[in-house]
């Protein structure tokens, strides 16, 4: 797994500081490693309150943000770090995982275009800007073959008003996916260190000689780059270490979902949701139900499998599960991470409440 | 990289002969233009080239397609143009791969300006333009008449019916082989998007696909819908479909009741002098024809008739008796004929259909009618086949 050392960071940055804020930094950076997010911040912002325009905290605390899934705040820090350092290929790079995760591929693109101009011999970026013209690829083939319904759609309309008022112009249609929902509001979701066919996210790992960024391990899907070294992206589902039976029922329940799913069984797979299910674009559940069915029923056939799931207990009858859906059917295909977010009913079972794509 | 340029190109083949007149605005040059970068291995100079292809034709799936493949070979080599990942439906690829195949070998080649239709043999003064399909290149040839001979104009990329051309039977899918002309004018405003910028139907079956028991109606030379800015070589239900932009250029060359539409499975092209050979021939044998009805003398007259002539409900024996019973009650006959056209029937061998004006004077009678005759070269003379008026 391709890893970005903070030598090759700190390469690009004219600090010189003192001892003491780069242990801070180096703790934080630690603490983060270690899921303790807050504690991190803190940190961090310790250090900031210091030195408010020190790059290497900046860009920690993007990550941080990154982590929490504060996406807009992370965009922010990154970006402004862009503005104040051009020089430096990390933040572009971690501004295109960002948009990556939301569907913008282009900006992702143009983000990694310009981390690669900054340093031409940047592994990481390169190998997400693989990635990232794949997707776009895909998007491409699905224009040329009008395989995304919606999309068709959209650009119907648009072509009819074109027609009508003539030569206006027309501003490029966005190809977001999963931007509409991309902020999870609760939970602080860490699918950063599960998720293989994420781009690659640059983390500074302490002490690593820089050499170790000329060699970049390349897996065939690439892979999220974890926080921590120590901790390569295992498959979270073989090793269930919690004895925390009521996280194997939350698995068990997803299992179902997706079984149901790929049986094209609409009335068991609608079941898995909760009373209080919140769909996707706020549409009244009726409705929501009704096109679930058309979408399961359209297909010939369906198979949905599940990967790298990992669950997280939020509350006592609360819990959110990441993991790789892979979706396969005679009309479509496609992989991504999903989070549901999920709750005991009374009745002991585990129900899904909100469905979330992307990380 | 090289792959991903020796991919595409093979399904290009070499290209980028210089060209004739191509339609204003078509996507072809600048599709071209892409896979001559692909062919010099400019992959970054083709991109943006499909890019602003893009741009031009944001429907234009074709471009999408490559457009996909240039991406991806960044990421890694392709296997096959059109390198769709995903499990799609596989016809869907290939429809655009064949789309790409025949606009390309389109752009290669070129009607060679020394070059005629076979087809086009006589166009009469009032038909400015004549309409060509060939329907192995999915193309649509437009010729102007100058001075009764047919000059190449422009040319369009189209789409036939799904099962192919030589329609028999109603719902077979199919595209008809035959000489037929404009019947109607369809704005848009009449039409639901489906058929887009217009429609212009043709009077399939014609006269002869009826003798042949043919049956079917509804084919039209139609536009695009709005989702789309071409649809596949082999798509329609029989009809002949152009890009609209295309189908507007066209429009203006289309007058009701006038334009012929010839669509064969091959073009045949021969040089100006057999074109003009066979009219001359054709010619003479239908001034025969005309002297030996002046003439009155009837079995010299029925000797321009083929054994297999027919005229609706009649034989060669019921038309002869019809015309022996006529011209014997005559003093004198005078047939003059105008406005002739001749245009060769593709797929048959040696059969041109022929129209005219007919001013008929006799001692009893005279009127004049817009006549059509199928004519076929029979052991080297020219006999008719069918007769009618219009």
């Amino acid at each position: 797994m391709p890893r970005l050392s903070v030598a090759v960071l700190a390469a690009g940055f004219v600090f010189a500081s003192a001892a003491a804020r780069a242990d801070e930094l180096a703790e934080a950076a630690q603490l983060l490693r270690s899921g303790q997010h807050q504690e991190a911040m803190e940190r961090v912002n310790q250090v900031l309150a210091a030195k408010p325009a020190d790059p290497q905290a900046r860009f920690l605390k993007g990550l941080i943000y990154t982590e929490q899934g504060d996406t807009r705040e992370a965009i922010e820090m990154f970006r402004k770090l862009t503005e104040d350092y051009p020089e430096l290929p990390e933040p572009y790079n971690n501004l295109a995982v960002i948009y990556a995760s939301q569907g913008q591929y282009e900006k992702a693109r143009a983000a990694l275009e310009r981390s690669i101009r900054t340093h031409p011999s940047y592994a990481t970026a390169y190998e997400n800007l693989g990635d990232v013209y794949a997707k776009l690829a895909s998007q491409a083939y699905d224009k040329a073959l009008k395989l995304d319904s919606s999309n068709a759609g959209a650009q119907n309309k648009l072509a009819l008003v074109r027609e009508l008022v003539g030569n206006s112009p027309r501003s490029e249609a966005p190809v977001t996916v999963a931007a509409a929902e991309a902020k999870p509001a609760t939970a602080k979701p860490a699918p950063a260190k599960t998720a293989p066919a994420n781009p690659v996210l640059a983390t500074p790992a302490p002490a690593s000689p820089a050499a170790t960024a000329a060699t970049p391990a390349t897996p065939a899907s690439p892979a999220v780059a974890t926080a921590a070294p120590a901790t390569p992206a295992a498959p979270a589902m073989a090793a269930p270490t919690a004895a925390d039976a009521e996280q194997d029922a939350v698995l068990a329940s997803v299992k179902a979902w997706a079984e149901a799913w790929s049986r094209k069984d609409a009335d068991a797979y609608l079941d898995f949701y909760a009373k209080d299910f919140r769909t996707p674009k706020g549409e009244a559940r009726n409705e929501w139900e009704k096109a679930r069915r058309q979408r399961i029923q359209a297909p010939k056939s369906i198979s949905v499998t599940i990967e790298s799931a990992r669950v997280k207990r939020t509350g006592d009858a609360s819990a959110s599960v990441t993991f790789r859906q892979d979706y396969k059917s005679d009309l479509l295909s496609s992989r991504g991470l999903k989070t549901l977010m999920m709750v005991k009913a009374e009745d002991g079972r585990w129900l899904i409440q909100q469905e979330k794509v992307g990380n | 990289m090289k792959r991903a340029a020796a991919l595409l190109c093979a399904a290009a083949a070499a290209l980028l002969l210089p060209c004739g007149a191509l339609a204003a605005g078509s996507p072809e040059p600048q599709l071209s233009g892409v896979v001559a970068a692909i062919e010099a291995n400019q992959l970054n100079l083709a991109l943006q080239r499909v890019e602003a292809l893009i741009a031009a034709h944001p429907n234009f799936r074709l471009a999408h397609l490559i457009r996909g493949d240039l991406l991806l070979a960044r990421s890694r080599p392709l296997a096959t143009f059109g390198n769709v990942m995903k499990t799609v439906p596989q016809e869907k690829v290939d429809d655009l791969r064949a789309e790409a195949l025949v606009r390309l070998r389109a752009l290669r080649d070129r009607p060679e300006s020394d070059r005629l239709p076979r087809s086009i043999l006589q166009l009469n003064a009032g038909q400015k333009h004549a309409l060509l399909v060939d329907s192995r290149r999915s193309r649509l040839y437009v010729f102007e008449n100058v001075d009764g001979h047919p000059h190449f104009v422009a040319d369009y990329y189209v789409t036939l019916g799904k099962r192919g051309v030589d329609k028999t039977r109603e719902g077979d899918q199919k595209t008809p082989i035959g000489v037929y002309h404009v019947t109607a004018n369809l704005p848009r405003q009449k039409l639901s998007d489906f058929y887009g910028a217009g429609a212009y139907p043709i009077n399939y079956p014609n006269e002869w696909d009826r003798r042949q028991g043919r049956n079917g109606y509804g084919i039209w030379v139609h536009g695009t819908p709005p989702d789309t800015y071409s649809r596949p070589p082999r798509a329609s239900d029989g009809c002949i479909v152009l890009a609209n932009p295309d189908l507007l250029s066209v429009g203006r060359f289309m007058q009701v009741g006038m334009t012929p539409v010839i669509i064969a499975e091959e073009v045949e092209w021969a040089d100006a002098a057999a074109v003009q050979a066979e009219r001359a021939s054709l010619t003479q044998a239908l001034e025969q024809w005309r002297r030996d009805w002046e003439s009155r003398d009837t079995e010299r007259y029925l000797g321009n008739y083929s054994q297999d002539f027919s005229s609706g409900s009649q034989n060669l024996a019921a038309w002869a008796a019809h015309k022996r019973a006529v011209n014997a009650g005559k003093a004198w006959i005078r047939v003059g004929l105008t406005q002739v056209s001749m245009l060769r029937y593709p797929n048959q061998a040696n059969v041109v259909v022929v129209t005219f004006a007919q001013d008929y004077r006799s001692s009893n009678l005279a009127n004049t009618v817009r006549k059509i005759q199928y004519w076929q070269k029979e052991d080297g003379r020219w006999r008719i086949l069918y007769e009618g008026s219009v």
